[in-house]
C-alpha cells in the first residue's frame, strides 16, 4: 500500500467519523424515536379496533411499505417544493425516516400487542381497571419486551438506511465519503472504510441489544431468584 | 342479591343461552353444573359483561340493568362490586404475586399504595402464599397461580365472586389446594357463583346447584335436593354416569 493511500485513509477517518457522530447518529436517534411514537400509536389504534382511525392506519402502512424509501425521500424533498412546501434537508430526512420506519415498527408492535394473552385484559377489567390503564400497566410492558429484538433489528437497519439521506444533500457519513472520493479518486479504500465505520456503529448496537435482552429476559429474573436456585440445586441433588 | 332473568346470547348462528334465569342470595354458594357446551361459562361471562348478552335483565343490589345495553360506566361500577376467577388464572405475567393482587386496588381504585400492600399481603396469606409475595406467575405452580387469582379477587372486597371452572386447568394433585381455599371462603360466608365439574364441591360445599343443558336451566335448587332427589330424568342420568365414572 502506498504511503499516499495510507495517508488518505488515516486522514479521512476522522473526516468520515465526525459527520457520523454529528449527523448519522442524531438522524438515527431522532428518526427512530419519532418512529417508535408513531408505531405505538398506530399499533394501539389497530389493536383497539378504532373504526375510522384503523382504516387510516392500514392505509398509511400500505402506502409506506409499498413504496421505496428513496422515492419517499425524493417526493418530499424534491417534489413538495412544487407545492410551495420547502423543508430543510436534515428535518426532511428525519420526517421521511420517521414515517417510513414508523410503518414497519407499527406492524412489529401490533404483533407484540396481540401476543399478550387476551385473558389478562379481561382480568384487568375484572379488577376494576380501565382499558387505558390495562394497556399502560399490563399489555404494553409485555409487548415491548416481546418486540425488543425485532425493534433492535429495525434500529440497526435504520443506521444504514440513513446513508440514503446523501441523496437529499444531507452531509452524513456517506456523503462525506463521496466528497473525499471525488477529491482523491480512491473509491475502493474509502467506501470500504465508511462501510467499516457503519459496521462499528452496528456492532455497538448489537452489543447493546444483547445487554438489553439480558436485562429484560425472564431467565435473568429466574437466576436471581432464591427459590429457583433452590430448585436447581435440588434437581442436581436428585440426579446424584 | 343477584337476580338475572331471561338471559339470551348467541354467537353468530349458534344460540348459547336460551333464556336463563338465575337467583343468588347473599351468602349463597351456587354451583353451576352441566355438560360441556351447555352455556355455563358464557352465562358467567355475561353476568360480568365480559360478553354482552343479547337480552335479559340483571338485578344487582336492588339496581336493574338491561343486559343488552348497559353503559360502560355502569359496567365499570358493577365490576367494582364483583370479582372473577378464571380457568386459566389470567395473572398479569409482568407483575409479581403481590402486584397482581394490589394492581386493581392501586390503579383501578386509586387506593393508597401502603394500604393496598397491606390488603394484598393479607389476601395472599389467606390463600396460603405468605412466602410467595415476590414471585412472578411463571415461578409458581398452577395451583399457586390460581390461589393468587383467588387472592386477587378477594382483595377487592367483592360482594360476589364468579369462578369459571377454577380447577379445570390444574393437575389432579393441585386441585385440592384450590378447593380448600374455596371451601374456606364459603364457610366465611362469601357469596360465590362457581362453574365447576367438581361434584364433591357441588355436593359438599355449595348450598345451591344450577344444572344447565343446551342453553337452558334444567334444574335450580338446593344442592341436597339435587343430589339426593333429582326430579329430571336427564339429571338422574347425568349423576348416574358420574357415579359410573367414579
Amino acid at each position: 500500500m502506498s504511503d499516499r493511500l495510507l495517508g488518505i485513509i488515516v486522514d479521512s477517518f476522522t473526516k468520515i467519523l465526525i459527520p457520523g457522530i454529528k449527523v448519522t447518529i442524531p438522524l438515527t436517534v431522532l428518526s427512530f424515536s419519532f418512529a417508535m411514537v408513531i408505531a405505538v400509536i398506530v399499533a394501539m389504534i389497530q389493536f383497539a379496533n378504532i373504526k375510522v382511525l384503523k382504516q387510516i392506519s392500514r392505509f398509511y402502512i400500505w402506502v409506506v411499505r409499498g413504496t421505496p424509501l428513496l422515492v419517499q425521500l425524493y417526493v418530499i424533498f424534491y417534489g413538495l417544493p412544487n407545492m410551495g412546501i420547502i423543508i430543510d434537508p436534515f428535518p426532511c430526512a428525519v420526517l421521511v425516516f420517521s414515517i417510513n420506519e414508523g410503518a414497519y415498527c407499527a406492524e412489529t408492535m401490533r404483533a407484540a400487542l396481540e401476543s399478550v394473552p387476551k385473558g389478562q385484559i379481561e382480568a384487568g377489567y375484572c379488577v376494576g381497571m380501565s382499558y387505558l390503564q390495562i394497556m399502560r400497566r399490563i399489555v404494553l410492558p409485555q409487548a415491548l419486551r416481546i418486540a425488543f429484538p425485532p425493534l433492535s433489528n429495525s434500529l440497526i437497519s435504520m443506521v444504514k438506511d440513513t446513508s440514503l439521506a446523501a441523496n437529499i444533500t444531507v452531509v452524513e457519513m456517506f456523503m462525506a465519503t463521496q466528497r473525499i472520493v471525488a477529491r482523491t479518486y480512491e473509491p475502493l479504500a474509502l467506501y470500504i472504510e465508511v462501510g467499516l465505520i457503519y459496521l462499528l456503529f452496528c456492532t455497538v448496537l448489537t452489543g447493546l441489544q444483547h445487554l438489553g435482552e439480558r436485562k429484560l429476559s425472564v431467565t435473568a429474573e429466574r437466576r436471581k431468584d432464591p427459590w429457583y436456585r433452590h430448585v436447581i440445586s435440588q434437581s442436581r441433588f436428585r440426579r446424584r | 342479591m343477584v337476580q338475572a332473568r331471561n338471559i339470551t346470547k348467541s354467537f353468530q348462528a349458534q344460540i348459547v343461552l336460551r333464556g336463563v334465569d338465575l337467583f343468588v342470595e347473599k351468602g349463597d354458594v351456587v354451583a353451576i353444573l352441566g355438560p360441556s357446551g351447555s352455556g355455563k361459562t358464557t352465562l358467567l361471562r355475561c353476568l360480568n359483561f365480559l360478553e354482552t348478552a343479547d337480552g335479559g335483565t340483571l338485578e344487582f343490589d336492588g339496581e336493574t340493568f338491561q343486559m343488552g345495553h348497559v353503559s360502560k360506566r355502569d359496567i365499570a361500577r358493577l365490576r367494582k362490586k364483583t370479582a372473577f376467577v378464571f380457568q386459566n388464572y389470567n395473572l398479569f405475567s409482568n407483575k409479581t404475586a403481590l402486584q397482581n393482587v394490589t394492581e386493581g386496588l392501586v390503579i383501578g381504585r386509586k387506593m393508597d399504595k401502603v394500604k393496598a400492600m397491606e390488603i394484598g399481603r393479607r389476601a395472599l396469606d389467606k390463600v396460603g402464599l405468605s412466602d410467595r409475595y415476590d414471585y412472578y406467575p411463571h415461578q409458581l405452580s398452577g395451583g399457586q397461580q390460581q390461589r393468587v387469582g383467588i387472592a386477587r379477587a378477594l382483595a377487592t372486597d367483592p360482594e360476589i365472586i364468579y369462578f369459571d371452572e377454577p380447577t379445570s386447568a390444574l393437575d389432579p394433585e393441585l386441585i385440592g389446594e384450590v378447593l380448600t381455599v374455596m371451601k374456606q371462603l364459603a364457610e366465611e360466608g362469601m357469596t360465590m357463583l362457581v362453574v365447576t365439574h367438581e361434584m364433591s364441591f357441588a355436593r359438599n360445599v355449595s348450598n345451591k346447584v344450577i344444572f344447565m343443558e343446551d342453553g337452558r336451566v334444567l334444574e335450580q335448587g338446593s344442592s341436597k335436593e339435587f343430589f339426593e332427589n333429582p326430579k329430571e330424568e336427564r339429571i338422574k342420568a347425568f349423576l348416574q354416569t358420574l357415579r359410573g365414572g367414579a
